[in-house]
């Protein structure tokens, strides 16, 4: 069994630490982070100004970055969950209707430039803020935020098993790949795909088995459809406070390029 | 009268699964409070759907079960199911809460009782299973044997009447085999163990049990049992090569 060695998944996006972004309930990190989105994404992407204040909320990210002690590497590797909003933003380029210009030697669409770039902008400043939020919050810490949020209980219980399960299934996957490799099999051509898909089908078969063993074990200690979890501890107005400070900060930077733009 | 009920009584249980396939064909067991006996039996003998009679998960389609007097019926389930703690084969089935603390304090919350208690009887299950200082690491970062043990503290924790443990002797490498054997042997919960594994029956069990064909074939002490070459060929039950029972202390 994959056991003892530390795990990738999900809990590799963490960086452990004790500031005081470590350190603030999650719920209000998460919070802050939606709030935080809201405004980016509230900001016009035809305004004149749009663009100084995409700079202003990437660097309202970089001083909680700073503060969190969360490098430019990691919040760079975040990033890569973007490629396909890039290749989109790329096509809306070459795509939209409308006047065009050129951009080194390729005609393009203004409103496209445009409609592509601030699609980008706001897609990388959200991206930025989640990834400040998985590097400074536990995977589990997360899911306590989320239900004091009142997400529904369903819903948590997907997500603390799916966090819980990932490395399991994950360690299966690689057994099976290891155990196909061992017997001389490439993923060379598409011809693959006959001995990928039933290994896919088989893996499935496994989780939901899996699952339903899990449930069995959930029930002979009492399970009724309520995760329970331990006491909550009440959270003051300076913790409030700390965490509104970044949407709060992003919302002045939006009303300055209403008000001034 | 003060002789206490039985820690667990199966009364003439026979068992059907909805496709037609009878598992079980009338099982008589009882087990006295304190009592540790092991089940034996090959694959396919009806072992594992026996244990999820014990707590109700299925229901008996003839006979009775019983867990310390109280039947194991509709209306007394969730008591039953603090009586009878089960620790499955695989502990990723049976730890799936984020942290190991967490996970030991499932039951017990579920039995609504209030926080201070519920510390405390987590700290004193790990303790019991000696992974006191494992409360808050994840599950899939402790060693396969640390796993079993702290499933074993997931049910220890509701304070139950019998602890059934299926299969806990696979998987172990040597030193998690005996380092679990101590922790059983320190319980003084009434335990029924089941297992082909039989020098593990002999180590931990006085008596044993034998199921074959959906029926109890053998119930008798582990060593004479296990000495019993006829028997044990006749329900495709092995000892290891070299193994003497009998000449185990």
């Amino acid at each position: 069994m994959g056991a003892g060695h530390d795990s990738g998944g999900l809990a590799a996006r963490y960086v452990p630490g004790t500031g005081p972004v470590h350190r603030l309930e999650p719920h209000l990190k998460l919070v802050a982070v939606l709030g935080f989105a809201l405004v980016v994404v509230a900001t016009p992407v035809h305004a004149g100004w749009a663009p100084a204040a995409y700079l202003g909320f990437l660097v309202l990210l970089l001083v909680v970055a700073r503060i969190a002690g969360v490098g430019p590497g990691r919040l760079g590797r975040g990033l890569t969950v973007e490629i396909p909003f890039v290749l989109f933003a790329v096509l809306l380029v070459f795509v939209s209707r409308g006047p065009r210009t050129e951009v080194l030697g390729l005609s393009v669409s203004q409103s496209g430039l445009a409609v592509g770039g601030g699609l980008l902008a706001k897609a990388t400043l959200s991206v930025l803020a989640a990834t400040l939020l998985a590097a400074t919050t536990e995977p589990r810490a997360l899911l306590r935020g989320l239900e004091r949020l009142r997400l529904p209980q369903v819903l948590v219980q997907i997500l603390m098993f799916m966090i819980r399960y990932a490395d399991v299934v994950g360690g299966e996957l690689r057994r099976m790949r290891v155990a196909r490799e061992s017997r001389g099999f490439r993923a060379r051509h598409l011809g693959a795909l006959r001995v990928l898909g039933p290994a896919a089908g088989s893996l499935f078969i496994r989780s939901y088995e899996r699952g339903e063993r899990v449930h069995l074990a959930m029930l002979s200690r009492g399970y009724t459809g309520r995760l329970p979890t331990g006491p909550v501890a009440p959270v003051g107005a300076r913790s409030w406070t700390t965490a509104l400070s970044l949407p709060l900060a992003a919302g002045a930077v939006l009303l300055t390029g209403s008000l001034v733009g | 009268m003060s002789t206490p009920p039985p820690s667990l009584l199966v009364e003439d249980l026979a068992f059907a699964y909805p496709d037609g396939h009878q598992a079980l064909y009338g099982v008589d067991l009882r087990l006295e409070p304190g009592e540790r006996v092991a089940m034996l039996g090959p694959n396919g003998a009806g072992k594992t759907t026996l244990v999820l009679h014990l707590n109700g998960i299925l229901r008996a389609g003839r006979g009775r079960v019983e867990v310390a007097g109280l039947p194991v019926a509709g209306r007394d389930l969730r008591e039953v199911r603090r009586r009878v703690g089960i620790v499955f084969q695989d502990p990723d089935d049976q730890l799936f809460m984020p942290t190991v603390g967490e996970d030991v304090a499932f039951g017990p919350r579920n039995l609504g009782l209030p926080e201070p208690e519920v510390g405390r009887r987590v700290a004193d299950a790990l303790a019991a299973v000696d992974m006191a200082d494992a409360a808050d690491r994840p599950p899939h970062h402790l060693s396969f044997g640390q796993r079993r043990r702290v499933a074993v503290a997931t049910v220890l924790s509701m304070q139950p009447e019998v602890l059934v443990l299926d299969e806990p002797s696979s998987n172990l490498d040597p030193a998690g085999r005996r380092e679990l054997a101590e922790v059983l042997q320190s319980l003084s919960v009434t335990l029924l163990m089941v297992t082909h594994d039989l020098p593990y029956a002999l180590q931990l069990c006085p008596r044993s049990v034998v199921l074959d064909g959906g029926v109890v074939v053998a119930d008798g002490p582990t060593r004479e049992l296990l000495a019993d070459q006829a028997l044990l060929a006749a329900h495709r039950l092995e000892l290891p090569f070299g193994f003497d029972p009998r000449a185990v202390r």
